[in-house]
């Protein structure tokens, strides 16, 4: 029942709250990689591994509860058919390395879906924590007392010198990767972000886009993460984070204001078009799509166009991936044959506003 | 966006480059950047990484001479737990288990440095459990540090309280360091 509700609600539960600043923070993540003191870490480890590593989860963890994340369920990857892998990578549920390592694989989700720890990943465990809007801190918080909730029955892979001992040297230390998801028009649009990037990278974070491929991010939706894991507390690069955050979500509502002021019916006209592209188009490409929304998010946020859903965009670009298009017509189909069932989804997905 | 060259195919290297101040933007295909010469900086993730732990080979994409003379090596560093050898692991770019840390580790630190911006040891979370003194080791050296700055400011009767907690951390230290 519950693998039911993960496949068929594009939004997960926790993205229906409003978090602070969330019409620029779409969401707040934390993911901590840890692994087993004695077992061999997945990339190389065979069968005799892997296997005990998920059936002590399925033992141990399966429908246990932590806080209010009630009823755990352990999906295990071999269950699933490559559509449904695919939609919880859509979801941000799973990582696509999850879906393609799938023998001794699971995630545990919480029915909210603001949990996903993932076993036998690149690392034996990754705990991920969503938080909607800009809650760096409470996310951390929370997934730190995961993290201590999994360590009562878990041996770590933990040194005094390097800390949490992960698969990959970009992790080794507190084995944290903290981002956040934001959507920047105004920031893109004026072309500002092309050189803010090379100074956020100076700071030791990362940008990039999350759809789309290469440097391309499709929808003005941007991914900034930390790359150091080693040698500074959690804390640390939680706040360096932050502040790098607080900075863009200003230039971006500076940015906003200054285009409503400057250019306010030229805005106006685009906001309208991409609405109108995307309430009456009968073939649409997921490029021209995420345009589109992105200019209607725009547009909801500065008040032009008023009676439709606040995350609209949010809702849209994961309901109209591939892997959900297909989910929905329960059949495989082509690009073309995709570009056509998005626009009748986006469609009537609007139609729905109305009323 | 199409590539400033061929004007074909859709342009994935993006330079800014800046000479004496004055700034200027190239747009260009992967082909086109290879031919022209913009990608002689430009590598994939993966090259980046293996590029970065082969540091002591002095040519990391030498291709063949390269990996001959370290097959000839006569000692490989290999981890007696997983099996991973040194050559393996700057090939994939992962450890293969706890154990590697230790084989390799009079190698991480140039490797690590590069990748955390000079850093080579953590100073984040303990575990509870596995951390075991390592929560007392930190709590003294920070109320030593806060004992340093109370000396300095001169006020004496705060310092005597907490060189006597220090006092009592080390004792404690010592208790479990015995049980072991």
């Amino acid at each position: 029942m519950s693998l039911q509700q993960f496949m068929n609600e594009a939004i997960s539960p926790w993205m229906k709250q409003e978090g602070p600043d969330s019409d620029i923070v779409l969401s707040s993540r934390i993911r901590l990689a840890r692994n087993f003191d004695k077992v061999t870490f997945p990339v190389i480890a065979k069968e005799d591994d892997l296997k005990p590593i998920l059936e002590f989860f399925t033992q141990e963890y399966a429908h246990q509860s932590f806080k209010d994340y009630k009823n755990l369920e352990l999906v295990k990857m071999t269950d699933l058919k490559p559509i449904e892998k695919r939609v919880l990578v859509e979801k941000h549920l799973i990582s696509p390395h999850l879906a393609e390592h799938s023998d001794y694989s699971a995630a545990l989700i919480s029915q909210n879906e603001q949990v996903s720890i993932m076993i036998n990943e690149e690392d034996h465990i990754r705990i991920q924590l969503y938080y909607p809007g800009f809650q760096l801190s409470q996310a951390l918080k929370r997934a730190s007392e995961l993290d201590d909730w999994l360590e009562e029955k878990v041996n770590y892979a933990f040194d005094q010198s390097r800390g949490y001992l992960t698969t990959c040297p970009t992790n080794v230390g507190t084995g944290m990767r903290a981002s956040v998801m934001m959507h920047l028009p105004a920031l893109a649009m004026t072309q500002q972000i092309n050189r803010m990037i090379p100074a956020i990278n100076q700071l030791g974070l990362v940008v990039r886009g999350i759809y789309g491929e290469g440097s391309e991010s499709l929808g003005n939706i941007f991914q900034i993460s930390n790359q150091i894991t080693l040698g500074k507390s959690e804390e640390d690069i939680v706040e360096d984070l932050q502040s790098v955050v607080k900075q863009l979500v200003d230039q971006e509502r500076r940015a906003r204001q200054a285009l409503k002021e400057r250019s306010s019916i030229q805005l106006e006209d685009r906001v309208f078009r991409s609405f109108g592209v995307l309430k009456h188009s009968r073939i649409i490409e997921s490029k021209e799509a995420a345009k589109c929304l992105s200019d209607v998010q725009l547009g909801i946020d500065l008040g032009y166009i008023k009676n439709v859903t606040k995350n609209i965009l949010n809702e849209l670009m994961i309901l109209t991936q591939p892997g959900f298009l297909q989910q929905y017509a329960q059949e495989t189909l082509s690009p073309d044959q995709r570009d056509i069932r998005r626009a009748s989804l986006i469609r009537e997905r609007l139609q729905l506003e109305k009323q | 966006m199409e590539c400033q060259e061929c004007h074909q195919r859709p342009a994935t290297v993006h330079l800014t480059k800046v000479i004496n101040g004055d700034k200027t933007e190239v747009h260009v295909c992967e082909q086109c950047a290879k031919e022209k010469g913009y990608a002689e900086n430009t590598f994939s993730l993966n090259d980046l990484l293996s590029g970065l732990f082969n540091f002591d080979q002095p040519s990391s994409f030498g291709g063949e001479k390269a990996q001959s003379s370290a097959t000839e090596a006569p000692k490989q560093l290999q981890c007696p737990k997983c099996g991973l050898t040194y050559q393996e692991f700057t090939r994939i770019g992962k450890f293969g288990c706890t154990q590697c840390y230790q084989t390799f580790d009079e190698r991480l630190n140039p490797i690590f440095r590069r990748v955390h911006s000079g850093n080579t040891t953590h100073d984040g979370k303990i575990p509870k459990r596995v951390g075991g003194n390592l929560h007392l080791q930190r709590q003294i050296s920070e109320k030593k540090q806060e004992l340093h700055q109370l000396i300095e400011k001169e006020e004496f009767e705060k310092a005597a309280d907490v060189r006597d907690h220090i006092r009592e951390l080390e004792k404690q230290l010592q208790q479990e360091g015995g049980d072991d």
